[in-house]
C-alpha cells in the first residue's frame, strides 16, 4: 500500500471509500509529517486539533453514508492569506499580529463544505509579495528538494513564492494538497520549483472574499496538488460564483475532472515565439521542446503564435500590482486590529506601526505604487500600464483565435539557493516573466512538473488556456503529465 | 438686486459654487448590508466591510443607485448608464479602508440644472456640474476623553450623493436659495432627508471674487462642512470681503481649504500644508464599472413624484396664485400637502391666504413645523367654508381661528357654541341700522354734506349693536340706501 503521505486526492478518496484507512488516520499521518517537516517552515500555524476534529466528522459522515463532498476527509494546507474563522491569519506579516478573523473566506468555506480537512496555515511571502518565500515575517520556507549537482548542490533552496509554504507542504508530503493564490505567478512558479501541479484559474473563477488582498484585479486562488486530476477535483471544490465578490464570475462550475479524457487529438497548441528569450537557459529550452514533442506525439497540432507585447508584461505588472497594493494595504493602520506601535500623534502611530509592521519588500511595493498613482505620474505610469495590459490581453485573444492552449516554460530557472537574489529585486521579479502575462490577461494557467534539471531539480511547463476554459487547459495539462511521467520525489524523506 | 461689494478700488462681485453632500435615504450602506439609522449607539451599525477587515469586499447597494438616478432626474440631469467607482486615498483614523470609494472622472450623473426661487417671485437657473455616489467616513469623537480620540464607525460607508453646482451663483441669497431648493427637491424625491443640523446634508462653499462686470474666474477658496443655510450665507459674505481685502491690498488669494467658525461668523485657513492631499484616485479594482440599462432610468422617470417647480406652476396656472405665494407653499412637501388639503374643493386663493398669512405666523411663533400644526387642514378648510357660505365674516373668522388654536375645536362647533353666526336677517340688521341713524343726527348731517368716510362710524355702531355678527355687505348696503334717500 502507498504511504498515506504519498497519496493524491484521488488516491485518498479511493482509499477512504474502500475503508483502507480512516480520515482520522490520514490526518494523523499528515500531522506527523507536518511536525517532522518543521525545519522546512512550511506552516505558520499548525491546526492539528481542527484537522482531527474535521477528519472524525468526515469519518462519521462516511460511516452514516451521508452526502459526501468532493474532498471529504482529504487533509490540506491552507495558504495563510485565506481568512479562517477562529484561526490566526497573518498574511506572513508582522502587521497582522494576533489577528484572528471572525469569518471564513469563501474558498476555504467551500473546501470545508466539500469535506476537506485543514491541517494548518501555510507560510508565504509577506502579503504574497515575493517569488522565493523569503519575505515572510515568520521566516523563509525551504524547498524539500535538494540539488544533487551544480553550484547549489546540498544547499537549502527556496520553494518559490509566494505560495512557497503550500508548495513545500505538498511536495514534502505534509499535505495531500494546498490552496495557493496567484497574482503574477505565485501558484505556478512555486509549483514548478517544488515539482507539483499548480493551477491559477481564470480571474473570477474563485471568490476573493476573505482572501487578504494584494492586487485585486490580479489575485486569484487556485489548487496546488500532486496531479492534474487532483487540481481538477480541488478546483471544483474551490470555485463558484460568490455574490460577495463583485468580480466573481456568475458562471456554473463544470465537472473539471470529467474533462480529463486523455484525448487531445487535434487540439491546437500555440508556441509563442516571444517567450524564447535571449540568454534562455538551454535546459529550459530543451524541456519546452520536449513538451512540444509530447503534445505532437499525443496528436496535437503545434502552431507558432505571437504575443508581441510580452516584453512589456513585467514592467506593466510592476506598475499595476503595486498601485493596487498601495491602496489595499492602507487599511493596516494600527487602528482596529493587528499590530499597533503607539506614537505621539495619529501620524506618528501610523508611521511607527507601518514602519515596523511591513517588511522591506512590502514597503518597496507600497512606495512604487504610491508613486505610480501620484499626481503628475498617474498618466505616465498607471494609465499607460492599463493600456499595455489591454494590449497584452488582446495578444492572447488573437492567439486563441488560432489555438486552444498555449505552451511555455513556467519559470526561467529551477529553484535557487536561499539567500540568492535577495538583494536584487529586479532579478527576483524576473522569476515571473513567463507567468505574469497570463495574470495580466486574467487567463487560466497551470504548471505541470515535466522533468529534472541537470542539478536534479524539478522544472515545470506552463499551459495557458482561454478564459473560463479550464477544462481544455486541464485536458492538455493531463496529456503533458502522462507523457512526462514525472515520478521523482524530493531527496528528503517526508 | 445685484450683490456688490463696494471696495476702495471699485465694485466687486462674488462667484459661488456649492458642493453639497446629501446622505442617501436607504436601509443599508453603499457597499455593505449594515444599517444606516441616525443616532444609534456607537459602533453598532458596522459590518466587516465597513471596518475594512482583511479580505472584505464592497458590493454595490442597488437601492442607493436608484436613489442617485432619481435625484439626477430631479435635477433634470444627464444619467450615465456607465459610471466608475474610484478610490480616493488618504489616511485618517475614521476612514478604515485608508481610501474612500467615490466616483472621479465618470460619475453616475452629469450636467443638470436647478431653478432658484428668489425674493419677490423672481427665479434664476443654476447649472449642476455633476452628482456622484461615494462613501461617508466615520466620526472621530475628540471630546470623550482628555487624551484619546474615539472612533464611531456607524456612519462609515453610508451612501452620499455629492452634488456639485457650476459657479453660477452671485450672492449669498442665491446660495441660500440654491440650498433651500436642493433640499426641497431631495425631500420631494425622498432621496435625502435634507437635515443639515443632523449632518445628512453638508455643504462645501467655493468662493472667488472679481471686479464687477469681469468674466474671469479667479482663484477660489473652499470652505468645508458648513452646516446651515444661514452659515453658508455668512461664510460667503465673510469670504468675499476677505478676498476683496486681499486683492485691494495687492495680494493674491491662495487656493486652499478653509473652515467656518460659526461663533465668530468668519472663515479660517486649515493651515495644513503638510497634509496637502494627493488623493491618487484610481478605479477601484474590487468593483466592476457600474452599468444599468436605460430601461431602469425610464422606469424611475415614470414613477417620479411631482417636483416643487411643477407644483408651483400648477398652483399659479390652476389656482391663480401669485408666483411668490406658490413658491412659498411648495418649498416644503408637507406644507404643499397641507395647503392642498385645505384648498381642495375651495377657493384656493383664500386657502393660500389663510395658510401663508395666518397659519405660518402661528407655526413660526410656536417653533413647530406644519406636520405638528395646532390646526388641522380639515378644520382650516371648514373655517374657509364658513366664510365662503357667509356663516361668518372674515373678521369673525379670525376670532374663531384664535379659539381653534387654543382649544383645537372644530370651527363649526365654536361658531355654534359662541353664537358667532353672522346675522343675515335683513329685518334685524335694518333695525340696528335705523337705530344708528337715529342716534347719529350729527353724523347724518356730515354724510349728507359729502363726507362719505363717516359711513364707517355707522358701520361701527351697527357692528357694535350686533356683536360684529351682522353681514358687513348687507350693513353697508342698507346704510347707503337709507342715508342716500
Amino acid at each position: 500500500m502507498t504511504k498515506l503521505t504519498d497519496l493524491t486526492i484521488r488516491g485518498a478518496l479511493d482509499g477512504l471509500a474502500a475503508k483502507e484507512f480512516s480520515a482520522a488516520e490520514l490526518a494523523e499521518a499528515h500531522i506527523q509529517a507536518m511536525e517532522a517537516g518543521r525545519d522546512l517552515n512550511a506552516f505558520i500555524t499548525e491546526t492539528p486539533e481542527i484537522a482531527l476534529e474535521r477528519a472524525r466528522e468526515s469519518d462519521n459522515r462516511r460511516a452514516k453514508g451521508d452526502a459526501l463532498g468532493a474532498m471529504d476527509g482529504v487533509p490540506i494546507a491552507m495558504k495563510d492569506l485565506f481568512c479562517t474563522e477562529g484561526v490566526l491569519t497573518t498574511a506572513a506579516s508582522h502587521i497582522l499580529d494576533g489577528f484572528t478573523p471572525p469569518y471564513e473566506s469563501t474558498v476555504s468555506a467551500n473546501l470545508r463544505s466539500a469535506g476537506a480537512v485543514m491541517l494548518g496555515k501555510a507560510n508565504l511571502d509577506e502579503f504574497a509579495m515575493g517569488s522565493a518565500n523569503i519575505t515572510s515575517y515568520y521566516g523563509p520556507v525551504k524547498n524539500p528538494w535538494k540539488a544533487t549537482d551544480g553550484k547549489d548542490a546540498g544547499k537549502d533552496l527556496v520553494p518559490g513564492g509566494s505560495s512557497g509554504g503550500s508548495a513545500a507542504a505538498v511536495s514534502g508530503g505534509m499535505a495531500v494538497a494546498a490552496t495557493g493564490t496567484d497574482t503574477g505567478g505565485s501558484i505556478r512558479q512555486p509549483a514548478s520549483f517544488c515539482g507539483i501541479v499548480g493551477l491559477k484559474p481564470t480571474y473570477g473563477r474563485c471568490s476573493r472574499w476573505g482572501v487578504i488582498a494584494f492586487a485585486s484585479s490580479l489575485d486569484q486562488a487556485g489548487p496546488m496538488t500532486k496531479t492534474v486530476e487532483d487540481a481538477a477535483i480541488m478546483l471544483g471544490a474551490m470555485a463558484g460564483h460568490d455574490p460577495k465578490d463583485s468580480t466573481s464570475a456568475p458562471m456554473a462550475v463544470p465537472d473539471f475532472a470529467a474533462a480529463l479524457s486523455g484525448d487531445v487529438k487535434g487540439l491546437k497548441i500555440g508556441i509563442p515565439k516571444e517567450y524564447r528569450m535571449d540568454g534562455m537557459d538551454p535546459e529550459i529550452q530543451a524541456l519546452w521542446d520536449q513538451g512540444v514533442n509530447w503534445l505532437k506525439a499525443a496528436g496535437c497540432e503545434i502552431k507558432d503564435v505571437s504575443l508581441p507585447h510580452t516584453k512589456y508584461a513585467l514592467a506593466t505588472y510592476y506598475i499595476v500590482a503595486p498601485a493596487e497594493c498601495s491602496a489595499n494595504l492602507a487599511r493596516y493602520d494600527g487602528v482596529r486590529y493587528g499590530l499597533r506601535i503607539p506614537g505621539d500623534s495619529l501620524d506618528d502611530m501610523y508611521m511607527n506601526t507601518r514602519g515596523e509592521g511591513f517588511g522591506h519588500e512590502v514597503q518597496r511595493r507600497i512606495l512604487i505604487g504610491t508613486y505610480a498613482l501620484s499626481s503628475g505620474y498617474y498618466d505616465a505610469y498607471y494609465i499607460k500600464a492599463q493600456k499595455v495590459r489591454t494590449l497584452i490581453a488582446n495578444d492572447f485573444k488573437a492567439a486563441f483565435e488560432d489555438v486552444d492552449v498555449i505552451l511555455t516554460p513556467t519559470a526561467p530557472t529551477p529553484a535557487f539557493a536561499l539567500g540568492e537574489k535577495q538583494e536584487d529585486p529586479v532579478a527576483m521579479y524576473l522569476n515571473d516573466v513567463f507567468t505574469v502575462p497570463t495574470s495580466l490577461a486574467g487567463l487560466p494557467g497551470i504548471s505541470v512538473p515535466a522533468g529534472l534539471s541537470k542539478s536534479g531539480l524539478p522544472l515545470g511547463l506552463q499551459l495557458i488556456g482561454r478564459a473560463f476554459d479550464e477544462e481544455t487547459l486541464l485536458r492538455a495539462a493531463h496529456a503533458v503529465e502522462l507523457a512526462a511521467a514525472f515520478n521523482h520525489k524530493p531527496g528528503r524523506e517526508g | 438686486m445685484t450683490y456688490v461689494i463696494k471696495g476702495e478700488t471699485g465694485d466687486w462681485e462674488v462667484v459661488i459654487g456649492l458642493e453639497v453632500h446629501c446622505q442617501v435615504i436607504s436601509k443599508a450602506k453603499l457597499f455593505s448590508g449594515a444599517a444606516t439609522d441616525f443616532g444609534a449607539e456607537p459602533n453598532t451599525q458596522v459590518s466587516l466591510v465597513d471596518a475594512a477587515m482583511p479580505g472584505m469586499l464592497p458590493v454595490i447597494n442597488e437601492e442607493c443607485v436608484r436613489q442617485a438616478i432619481k435625484t439626477g432626474l430631479g435635477l433634470k440631469a444627464q444619467i450615465n448608464t456607465t459610471s466608475v467607482f474610484a478610490r480616493k486615498n488618504y489616511f485618517y483614523a475614521d476612514l478604515p479602508q485608508g481610501y474612500q470609494i467615490s466616483q472621479f472622472d465618470q460619475p453616475i450623473v452629469g450636467e443638470g440644472s436647478i431653478i432658484l426661487d428668489l425674493e419677490g417671485g423672481a427665479s434664476r437657473e443654476v447649472g449642476i456640474e455633476r452628482l456622484h455616489l461615494e462613501q461617508d467616513a466615520g466620526k472621530s469623537l475628540h471630546d470623550q476623553d482628555p487624551k484619546r480620540t474615539f472612533i464611531d464607525l456607524n456612519r462609515t460607508g453610508v451612501a452620499l450623493m455629492e452634488i456639485v453646482s457650476k459657479p453660477d451663483m452671485r450672492s449669498p441669497e442665491e446660495a441660500g436659495a440654491y440650498l433651500r431648493k436642493l433640499r426641497s427637491i431631495v425631500r420631494y424625491l425622498e432621496t435625502c432627508d435634507g437635515n443639515m443640523d443632523q449632518g445628512s446634508m453638508r455643504c462645501d462653499v467655493n468662493v472667488s471674487v472679481r471686479p464687477a462686470g469681469s468674466t474671469e474666474l479667479r482663484t477660489r477658496a473652499e470652505t468645508k462642512n458648513v452646516n446651515s443655510v444661514r452659515f453658508v450665507m455668512q461664510a460667503i459674505e465673510h469670504e468675499a470681503e476677505r478676498q476683496v481685502g486681499i486683492y485691494e491690498n495687492g495680494g493674491e488669494v491662495v487656493q486652499e481649504t478653509r473652515l467656518f467658525d460659526a461663533q465668530k461668523g468668519v472663515t479660517r485657513s486649515m493651515r495644513s500644508k503638510e497634509h496637502a492631499h494627493d488623493y491618487r484616485y484610481f478605479p477601484d479594482p474590487d468593483l466592476l464599472p457600474l452599468t444599468f440599462p436605460q430601461s431602469l432610468v425610464d422606469e424611475i422617470q415614470s414613477s417620479m413624484p411631482e417636483l416643487p417647480d411643477e407644483r408651483k406652476a400648477r398652483y399659479v396656472g390652476d389656482f391663480g396664485l401669485s408666483p411668490y405665494d406658490a413658491g412659498v407653499l411648495v418649498q416644503e412637501k408637507d406644507t404643499a400637502s397641507y395647503f392642498e388639503a385645505v384648498a381642495n374643493g375651495r377657493d384656493a386663493k383664500l386657502a393660500a391666504n389663510w395658510v401663508i398669512n395666518n397659519l405660518f405666523g402661528v407655526l413660526a411663533g410656536r417653533g413647530v413645523d406644519i406636520t405638528n400644526s395646532p390646526v388641522s387642514a380639515e378644520h382650516l378648510g371648514e373655517l374657509i367654508d364658513l366664510i365662503s357660505d357667509d356663516t361668518i365674516s372674515g373678521k369673525i373668522a379670525k376670532d374663531v381661528f384664535d379659539i381653534m388654536l387654543e382649544t383645537g375645536d372644530a370651527p363649526g362647533k365654536i361658531v355654534e357654541d359662541k353664537g358667532l353666526k353672522q346675522i343675515t336677517d335683513t329685518g334685524a340688521i335694518e333695525a340696528a341700522v335705523d337705530a344708528a341713524i337715529a342716534a347719529g343726527a350729527a353724523q347724518v348731517e356730515q354724510y349728507r354734506g359729502g363726507n362719505e368716510k363717516i359711513l364707517g362710524w355707522f358701520v361701527g355702531q351697527v357692528m357694535k349693536a350686533t356683536q360684529g355678527k351682522a353681514n358687513p355687505g348687507q350693513v353697508n348696503k342698507l346704510l347707503k340706501d337709507k342715508l342716500d334717500t
